[in-house]
C-alpha cells in the first residue's frame, strides 16, 4: 500500500550515501492500473494462502487437540515457540506438505519442521503433531522429516527431535518403510549427523514407539517426561500379546524406567514445560571448540545495515497477474536488498539474466534474476558470475521467473545447448549457499539454470502465483495434440476440431494443477510457499542458516567450450 | 537554643554512639551529619550490612542477632562507646542515643526505658541523650508512672500496679477491676506480652504466658492490671524538657489505629477534639513530667514517635534533643510552639496481613518508596536486597506526609502508599490502602479497636462474589499488562545483549519475531497471588499475537472478555509506558526469582498485584528425588499445619500420634518475641510431628498433619512400598515415618513366624 511508502528514507539515505549510482530507482508507477490489478490478483493469492495456513495451524481439529491439552501437552508450534530464544524468529518450512495429498486430511504432513536459535546457535526442530493421525508417520511425513534432516547436515544445525509419534503409519507401510528414503534413513541420518559432530537431541514429550524408539535411542543426549514420554519397541497390548505379560505404559517404557534402569534417556523431566527447559539447557551446553567444519561463514557480515528503501510489501503488487506479462526483476531486487542498492554485473551483456551483488541484513549475497528468456549470452553471463561467486564464497540468491532457453535454429546453431549447460555445471558445482525464491514461472531448463529443486538450493521457496512445469500447459497442450494428432492419422482414424480443443483443454488443466504452488509444496518439491512481503526475511534467515558451517571450497568439472 | 551551658566547650557533644538500629538510628544520625557531629553505629551479626551501620561513620560490632546479646547488652555498647570515643576526641564529649527515640514498638526497645543503662552512662562520664535515670525509672516502670501520673493530676483507668505478683493475687484483683482486663508487662512495651482477658477462667494461663513473654523481651516479668475499655483512643502528648526546668508540649498525636496493639497509622493533630481539650491533654502531660523531673524528648507514656509532630510544629526533634543534652535551653516558650497543617504515618511492616498481620521474613527483592519532598518523609532502615529477619522488628518504613489540613494530608498519603513499592515479602501496604481509604478513617472516627469494628470492609470477604469478581478483572487487566511489559523486556534485553558470536544471529531477533504467514505468538502463563486469599491463587493464561506495527493483541480465551491491543514501551529497567485501546499509562515492575519460581509484581495507577509465573527449570537438577516442582501451589494436603512465620519452638504441648480436637494447642513458637500457639487445624491424630523446644522452623514449613486416621490404616498400602523405594514419593513426609515404623514391625513380625 502507497501508505507505507517512505520517501524521507529514500532522501536521507541518499544524501548519506557515497556511492548512490547503485541505489535502484523507483521503478514501480503505483498510479497505473496493472499495480491495482496485480496487488487485487495477488491479494486474493495471498487470502487463498491464509486460508490453508490457518487451517494447518489448528493442528488435528478440535476434539485431538483437546484431548492432547488434557494430558498437559503442547501443540508443537508451542513447543518450538517454548524452545527457541524467547521472542527469536522461526523459520518454518513447508507448512503445506500434504496438502490434498491422501484422501484425509494431513496438516503440515503430521510434523512441524524448522530452524530458530537457541541460546544464540540455530537449531533444526522436527516436532511430531501428535494431533494428526497420532503423530505416525505417512510417507509425506518420512519425507519431510528426511528434507529437515538434510538441511540440518548441510547447514551443521544441531537437531531437536520433539517425538510423539506412533510410528509408522501401518496402511500405507510400503511407502514408508522400505526404501533408501523411507523411515529407517531417519535414524541412518542421525548416526551419520552424530559422527560429523552435528547434536542430536531428543525430547521425548510422547509416544516413541516401535521404529519411533530409535530417535530417542539414536539420540546424542535426550530427555523424556514424565506420564507422557513412553519409549518401547513394542507397546502393552503387543507385549501382552506376544508374552503374556500385563504392564502399564508408563511402567513398561515411562521416564523412570529409562532415567532410571534402562539408561535410554538421560534427563528426566517432571512436565512438559520443564522437558522444554532441559532441552535449552541441552544447547546451551553445546560446545564445538575445535571442529572446524563447525565454524561460522558468517565473517563477511556487516552488523549494521540499512533496510530496503522501498516497502517490501509492494512485492505484493510487482508480479503481474497475466503471467504472459513481463516484468523488471530488479522491483524485485529493490525491495529485498540493503539499502537497495545493487551493484549490477555485466549490466549491458546478456540482459535478459540480471545479475550482480548486495547485501541482505548485511550478509554480502550475488543475486541472478530473471528478466525473459535466455540466451546463450545470458547463460555465458550467468556461468561466468556463479564462477566469481564460488570462488569468493559469496552465497547465491536465484530470483527465477523463467520459461526457458529460447529455441529455434538460430540458437541451436549459436550452441544454446552449451552455453545452458556451463550454466547447470557452474550451478552444480558452486559450493556456495544458494537460496532459490521461484517468483513466477519456473519452466523446463530454465528450471534448471536457475537452480531448481533437481540442484539442491540449501532453500527454495515459492510465491503463491509460481508455476513450477517442464513447459508451459498451452505449449504442452500444442505439443501433445501434434504427436496425437500424427499418431491419429498413421491410424486412420479423424480427429474434429473440437476433439483436439477437447484433448487440448484436459492438458492444460492438468498442468495447471500439477503447476500449481499448492501441488509442488504438498508433494516437498519446495520448502514452503512465502507471502511476496516476506522474502527479504525469508532469503536472510535462510542464508544465515546456510551460513552456519565453514565455507567450502569449490570445483568445477568440465565446461564445454 | 541558649548556649550557656556549653561556654566551657568541655563538654559539648561531636561524636554520638547510637545505641539503636534500624530507621530510627538512620534519622538520628541524619541529623547529627546535618550538626557535624560524628556518629558511631552498633550492630549485631545480623545487621553487619545494614543502612544503619552503611550511614555511620563508624560502626562496632556488638554481638549476636539476639537482641539481649547485642542491642540490650548494656556492657557491650558502652565498650563499642569507649572503643570508639577513646580513639578519636578523649577530651569531647560522647553521647549515647538510646531508646527514648525509638518507636512504640518495644522490640526495638532494647535499652531505652532502661534506667540501669542511663545510670551506668552518667558513672562512665558519658553523655546519655535521654531523660536522666531517675526518670525513666519512675517512667519506665508502668505502675510506679501510674502511681505519678495520678499523684499529678493525670485521669487514669482503673488498674491494679502492686509489686504482690503471684498468680493468685493477680487473679483476685482482675476478679475486682472486672472483666474484659487487659495484662501488660510493667517494663516495655509494643504490644509484647499483652493479653486481653474476657473471662475469670482465661485469666491464669494467659497471665502466665504474659509473664514468659515479658521475661523474654524485657527480662523483668512483673505485670500490671488494667480495666480493658473497649472503644478508647490513643493520644499521646509530646513533652519537651531541658535541664533548666522548661517543660512545654508539642500538642499530641493520635495513634488509634492499631493492631496487635501495635500501632499502623498516626496523625497529628489528634482529630475531632477540642482546643480546650487538647490544650488540656498538653498541660496534663507537662505536669506529669515535671513530676518526674523530667528533661529530653517524651511522652507521657514515654513513647516519642515523633515525625508527625516534627512536621506540624516544623521542628527537628532529635536536633533537640541533642541540644537539650548539651544543657542548652529549649528555643521557644510553649506560647511559640506552631500548630501548622496536620500530618499522618503509616507504618509499612513486612507482615502477612491475611494471617492476622503476623511478621513476615524475607528479601527485599524491589524496594522503591515514593520520592521523598518537603511534605513526603520516608524513615527507612533497609534498602533494595537486605533481608526483614526475624531477630527484630519487621518494619520496612515509617510514611509521613504533611498538608494544610487533614483531608489534603489525606489525599497526600493515598497517593504515597500507592507510589510504595515491595515485592518479596508481604506487607500491609494495600492494608493502610484500604484503611486510609475507609471512610470512618476520612471521618476522623479513630479508635482503638477501628480495624475490629470495620474489619467486614477491610478484609476481603471470600464469599462477596461482586468483589471477587471485581478483583479478578483488577488482576487480569493487570496480568495483562505483566504479559506485555515482560514480553517487550525480553525483546529489549535480546536486542541488547544479543546471543550468538558478535550478534552475527541479529537477523534472528528482530522485532516482531518473524514466523512463515502467520505471527507469532507467545503464552504467558501467570498465578495469581491473591493478597487476601492465600490459599486459593488462580491461573491466568494469557495468549500474547505479535502484531507488524509492535503492538501485542493479548487476550484470555475467556468468554467475554474481549482481546486488548497493548503497545508497551520500555522507558527503564523496570518502568514502562503502556499503551491499552488508546489509554496510556505508567507501569512500574518488580521482576525477581524465588523458590524456584518467577514472580513478578506490577504497580499502575493505585493497583499492585503479584504473579508468579509459570516457567520451566533450565538450571534443576535432572534428580528426581531432589527435583522441587517448576510450579508450586501453595495448598498442602488438608489438616496440613505450617509455620505462620519463622521461629523458635517454645512448647511442645502433644506427642505425635496424639489424637487432638480441632483447635487444640499443639504447639508455640516465639518469633519476634511474641508468642503463636499452633493450634490442631481439625481432629484427628497428629503426624509427623518431631520438633523439640528449642528448634527453629522457618517460614512455611510443615509442622505436623493431623489426620482422621492413625498409622494401622497405612498397612494396607504397604505393599507398595515394599516394591520399591520411589514409591516412597508417593506418601508425604509423616505417612512415610509411619510407614518406616509398620515396615520395620512388619519385618520384625515376619522373623518371629519364619
Amino acid at each position: 500500500s502507497s501508505t507505507s511508502w517512505r520517501p524521507s528514507v529514500t532522501m536521507a539515505a541518499i544524501h548519506t550515501r557515497d556511492y548512490s549510482f547503485a541505489v535502484l530507482p523507483d521503478a514501480v508507477d503505483r498510479t497505473s492500473e496493472a499495480f491495482s490489478h496485480n496487488s487485487k490478483s495477488m491479494d486474493a493469492l495471498i487470502s487463498d494462502l491464509q486460508s490453508h495456513i490457518n487451517k494447518v495451524l489448528a493442528g488435528g481439529g478440535p476434539e485431538s487437540v483437546k484431548r492432547n491439552r488434557s494430558r498437559n501437552k503442547l501443540l508443537p508450534r508451542e513447543r518450538i515457540d517454548r524452545l527457541v530464544d524467547p521472542g527469536a524468529s522461526f523459520l518454518e518450512l513447508s507448512q503445506l506438505a500434504g496438502h490434498e495429498l491422501y484422501e484425509e486430511s494431513l496438516p503440515s504432513g503430521g510434523i512441524i519442521t524448522g530452524i530458530g536459535p537457541v541460546h544464540g546457535k540455530l537449531c533444526m526442530f522436527m516436532a511430531n503433531d501428535p494431533t494428526v493421525k497420532g503423530g505416525t508417520y505417512f510417507p509425506i511425513t518420512v519425507k519431510k522429516h528426511l528434507r529437515a534432516q538434510e538441511i540440518a547436515a548441510e547447514c551443521k544445525l544441531p537437531c531437536i527431535y520433539l517425538v510423539d509419534s506412533g510410528g509408522a503409519f501401518l496402511p500405507k507401510q510400503a511407502e514408508v518403510f522400505p526404501d533408501k528414503d523411507n523411515f529407517g534413513r531417519i535414524f541412518y541420518n542421525q548416526a551419520v549427523m552424530s559422527a560429523e559432530g552435528i547434536p542430536q537431541v531428543a525430547l521425548v514429550l510422547g509416544s516413541c514407539t516401535a521404529g519411533g524408539a530409535y530417535i530417542p535411542s539414536m539420540a546424542d543426549e535426550s530427555v523424556m517426561v514424565k506420564g507422557n514420554g513412553t519409549i518401547f519397541l513394542a507397546g502393552p497390548p503387543l507385549v501382552k500379546a506376544a508374552t503374556g505379560e500385563e504392564i502399564s505404559a508408563e511402567d513398561l517404557g515411562g521416564a523412570s524406567v529409562h532415567c532410571k534402569l534402562s539408561g535410554v534417556s538421560d534427563y528426566f523431566a517432571h512436565d512438559e514445560l520443564h522437558g522444554l527447559a532441559l532441552g535449552r539447557n541441552i544447547i546451551k551446553n553445546l560446545h564445538t571448540a575445535g571442529q572446524g567444519h563447525l565454524r561460522s561463514g558468517r565473517q563477511n557480515r556487516n552488523i549494521e545495515y540499512e533496510e530496503p528503501l522501498y516497502d517490501p510489501r509492494e512485492l505484493r503488487s510487482i508480479a503481474p497477474a497475466d503471467h504472459k506479462q513481463q516484468f523488471d526483476i530488479r522491483s524485485i531486487i529493490a525491495r529485498i536488498v540493503d539499502g537497495s542498492e545493487f551493484d549490477e554485473f555485466k549490466k549491458l551483456y546478456g540482459t535478459t539474466l540480471v545479475t550482480g551483488f548486495a547485501r541482505i541484513f548485511g550478509q554480502p549475497v550475488g543475486i541472478i534474476g530473471n528478466n525473459g528468456i535466455l540466451f546463450s549470452e545470458s547463460a555465458l553471463k550467468g556461468a561466468h558470475f556463479i564462477e566469481l561467486c564460488a570462488q569468493r564464497n559469496i552465497p547465491l540468491v536465484f530470483l527465477q521467473n523463467i520459461t526457458g532457453f529460447m529455441v529455434g535454429s538460430r540458437s541451436e546453431a549459436s550452441g544454446i545447448a552449451k552455453a545452458g549447460a556451463k550454466v547447470v555445471m557452474a550451478v552444480s558445482c558452486a559450493k556456495v549457499p544458494k537460496v532459490t525464491i521461484i517468483v513466477g514461472g519456473s519452466y523446463g531448463a530454465g528450471n534448471y539454470a536457475m537452480c531448481g529443486r533437481a540442484y539442491s538450493p540449501n532453500f527454495l521457496f515459492l510465491w503463491p502465483n509460481a508455476r513450477v512445469s517442464v513447459m508451459g500447459g498451452a505449449q504442452a497442450a500444442g505439443v501433445l495434440s501434434q504427436i496425437e494428432k500424427s499418431s491419429k492419422k498413421k491410424q486412420g482414424i479423424k480427429w474434429s476440431k473440437e476433439e483436439e480443443e477437447a484433448f487440448k483443454a484436459k492438458v492444460v488443466e492438468a498442468y495447471e494443477r500439477e503447476g500449481n504452488p499448492y501441488y509442488s509444496t504438498a508433494r516437498l518439491w519446495d520448502d514452503g510457499v512465502i507471502d511476496p512481503a516476506d522474502t527479504r526475511n525469508v532469503i536472510g534467515l535462510s542464508m544465515s542458516a546456510c551460513l552456519n558451517r565453514a565455507p567450502e571450497d569449490t570445483k568445477f568439472g568440465v565446461f564445454r567450450m | 537554643f541558649s548556649d550557656s551551658a556549653s561556654d566551657s566547650g568541655s563538654n559539648r557533644i561531636e561524636k554520638i554512639l547510637v545505641a539503636n538500629r534500624g530507621e530510627i538510628a538512620c534519622r538520628i544520625m541524619r541529623t547529627a551529619n546535618r550538626l557535624g557531629i560524628r556518629t558511631v553505629a552498633v550492630y549485631s551479626d545480623a545487621d553487619r550490612n545494614s543502612l544503619h551501620v552503611k550511614s555511620a561513620d563508624e560502626a562496632v560490632r556488638i554481638g549476636p542477632p539476639p537482641a539481649r546479646s547485642s542491642y540490650l547488652s548494656a556492657s557491650s555498647i558502652l565498650e563499642a562507646a569507649a572503643r570508639t570515643g577513646a580513639q578519636v576526641t578523649p577530651l569531647s564529649g560522647s553521647g549515647i542515643f538510646s531508646e527514648c527515640l525509638v518507636s512504640e514498638n518495644r522490640s526495638y526497645g532494647f535499652l531505652s526505658e532502661s534506667a540501669e543503662f542511663a545510670q551506668l552512662c552518667e558513672s562512665k562520664g558519658l553523655i546519655f541523650i535521654g531523660p536522666p535515670a531517675s526518670a525513666i525509672r519512675d517512667m519506665g516502670d508502668k505502675s510506679a508512672s501510674k502511681r505519678i501520673m495520678g499523684a499529678a493530676g493525670v485521669p487514669l483507668v482503673p488498674g491494679y500496679h502492686g509489686n504482690e505478683q503471684d498468680v493468685d493475687t493477680m487473679k483476685l484483683e482482675a476478679d475486682k477491676i472486672g472483666y474484659p482486663v487487659l495484662i501488660k508487662p510493667t517494663h516495655g512495651g509494643g504490644g509484647k506480652g499483652m493479653r486481653i482477658v474476657q473471662s475469670p477462667d482465661e485469666f491464669v494461663e494467659s497471665f502466665l504466658g504474659a509473664q514468659r513473654e515479658a521475661a523474654a523481651s524485657f527480662g523483668v516479668n512483673t505485670i500490671l492490671l488494667e480495666k480493658y475499655i473497649t472503644q478508647p483512643r490513643h493520644i499521646e502528648v509530646q513533652i519537651f524538657g531541658d535541664k533548666h526546668g522548661n517543660v512545654l508540649h508539642l500538642y499530641e498525636r493520635d495513634c488509634s489505629v492499631q493492631r496487635r496493639h501495635q500501632k499502623i497509622i498516626e496523625e497529628a493533630p489528634a482529630p475531632n477534639i477540642s482546643d480546650d481539650f487538647r490544650s488540656h491533654l498538653g498541660q496534663s502531660a507537662v505536669s506529669a513530667a515535671k513530676a518526674v523531673g523530667y528533661h529530653n524528648a517524651g511522652t507521657v507514656e514515654f513513647i516519642v514517635e515523633h515525625p508527625v509532630t516534627e512536621m506540624i510544629v516544623g521542628q527537628d526533634l532529635v536536633e533537640w534533643q541533642i541540644r537539650v543534652a548539651n544543657g542548652e535551653r529549649l528555643p521557644i516558650s510553649q506560647s511559640e510552639v506552631p500548630l501548622s497543617g496536620h500530618a499522618f504515618e503509616a507504618r509499612i511492616y513486612a507482615e502477612n496481613v491475611p494471617k492476622g498481620f503476623l511478621p513476615a521474613t524475607g528479601v527485599l527483592y524491589h524496594y522503591h518508596h515514593v520520592p521523598v519532598s518537603s511534605t513526603v518523609r520516608v524513615e527507612t532502615g533497609v534498602e533494595q536486597g537486605d533481608t526483614v529477619s526475624m531477630h527484630y522488628d519487621p518494619m520496612i518504613a515509617k510514611l509521613v506526609v504533611w498538608g494544610e489540613n487533614r483531608a489534603a494530608a489525606l489525599v497526600k498519603l493515598k497517593d504515597s502508599l500507592s507510589k510504595f513499592q515491595v515485592a518479596g515479602l508481604p506487607t500491609n501496604i494495600n492494608f493502610l490502602q484500604k484503611l486510609a481509604n475507609h471512610w470512618a478513617f476520612e471521618g476522623g472516627k479513630v479508635e482503638t479497636h477501628f480495624i475490629e469494628h470495620y474489619k467486614d470492609d477491610l478484609f476481603v470477604d471470600p464469599s462477596n462474589s461482586v468483589l471477587a469478581k471485581e478483583a479478578y478483572d483488577a488482576a487480569r487487566f493487570s496480568a495483562t499488562l505483566v504479559a506485555a511489559c515482560i514480553i517487550k523486556k525480553e525483546h529489549s534485553t535480546l536486542k541488547e545483549n544479543l546471543p550468538g558470536s558478535n550478534g552475527l544471529l541479529s537477523v534472528w531477533y528482530s522485532s516482531p519475531p518473524f514466523r512463515i504467514n502467520h505471527f507469532a505468538s507467545s503464552t504467558v502463563e501467570l498465578e495469581w497471588e491473591n493478597e487476601y486469599d492465600i490459599s486459593s491463587s488462580k491461573l491466568l493464561t494469557l495468549s500474547l499475537t505479535y502484531k507488524p506495527d509492535g503492538s501485542y493483541l493479548i487476550e484470555t480465551k475467556e468468554n467475554g472478555y474481549p482481546g486488548l491491543e497493548v503497545k508497551a514501551e520500555k522507558l527503564g529497567e523496570h518502568e514502562f509506558r503502556v499503551e491499552v485501546d488508546g489509554v496510556i499509562m505508567d507501569v512500574r515492575l518488580a521482576v525477581y526469582l524465588k523458590d524456584h519460581t518467577k514472580h513478578i509484581h506490577i504497580w499502575h495507577g493505585s493497583r499492585h498485584h503479584h504473579f508468579k509465573q509459570k516457567v520451566g527449570l533450565e538450571s534443576s537438577d535432572e534428580d528426581e528425588s531432589q527435583h522441587k516442582p517448576s510450579f508450586e501451589t501453595s495448598s498442602h494436603p488438608k489438616g496440613t499445619a505450617v509455620a505462620p512465620m519463622a521461629g523458635l519452638v517454645v512448647k511442645v504441648v502433644v506427642k505425635d500420634g496424639t489424637k487432638v480436637e480441632e483447635g487444640q494447642p499443639i504447639l508455640v513458637l516465639e518469633a519476634m518475641k511474641m508468642e503463636h500457639v499452633v493450634k490442631a487445624p481439625s481432629t484427628g491424630y497428629v503426624h509427623g510431628l518431631q520438633l523439640a523446644t528449642g528448634q527453629q522452623v522457618s517460614d512455611g514449613s510443615v509442622l505436623f498433619r493431623v489426620k482422621i486416621s492413625g498409622c494401622n490404616a497405612l498397612l494396607s498400602r504397604n505393599a507398595y512400598m515394599i516394591g520399591g523405594a520411589e514409591h516412597m514419593m508417593e506418601f508425604d513426609d509423616s505417612e512415610k515415618l509411619c510407614l518406616a515404623d509398620v515396615t520395620s514391625k512388619l519385618v520384625v513380625n515376619t522373623k518371629l513366624s519364619e
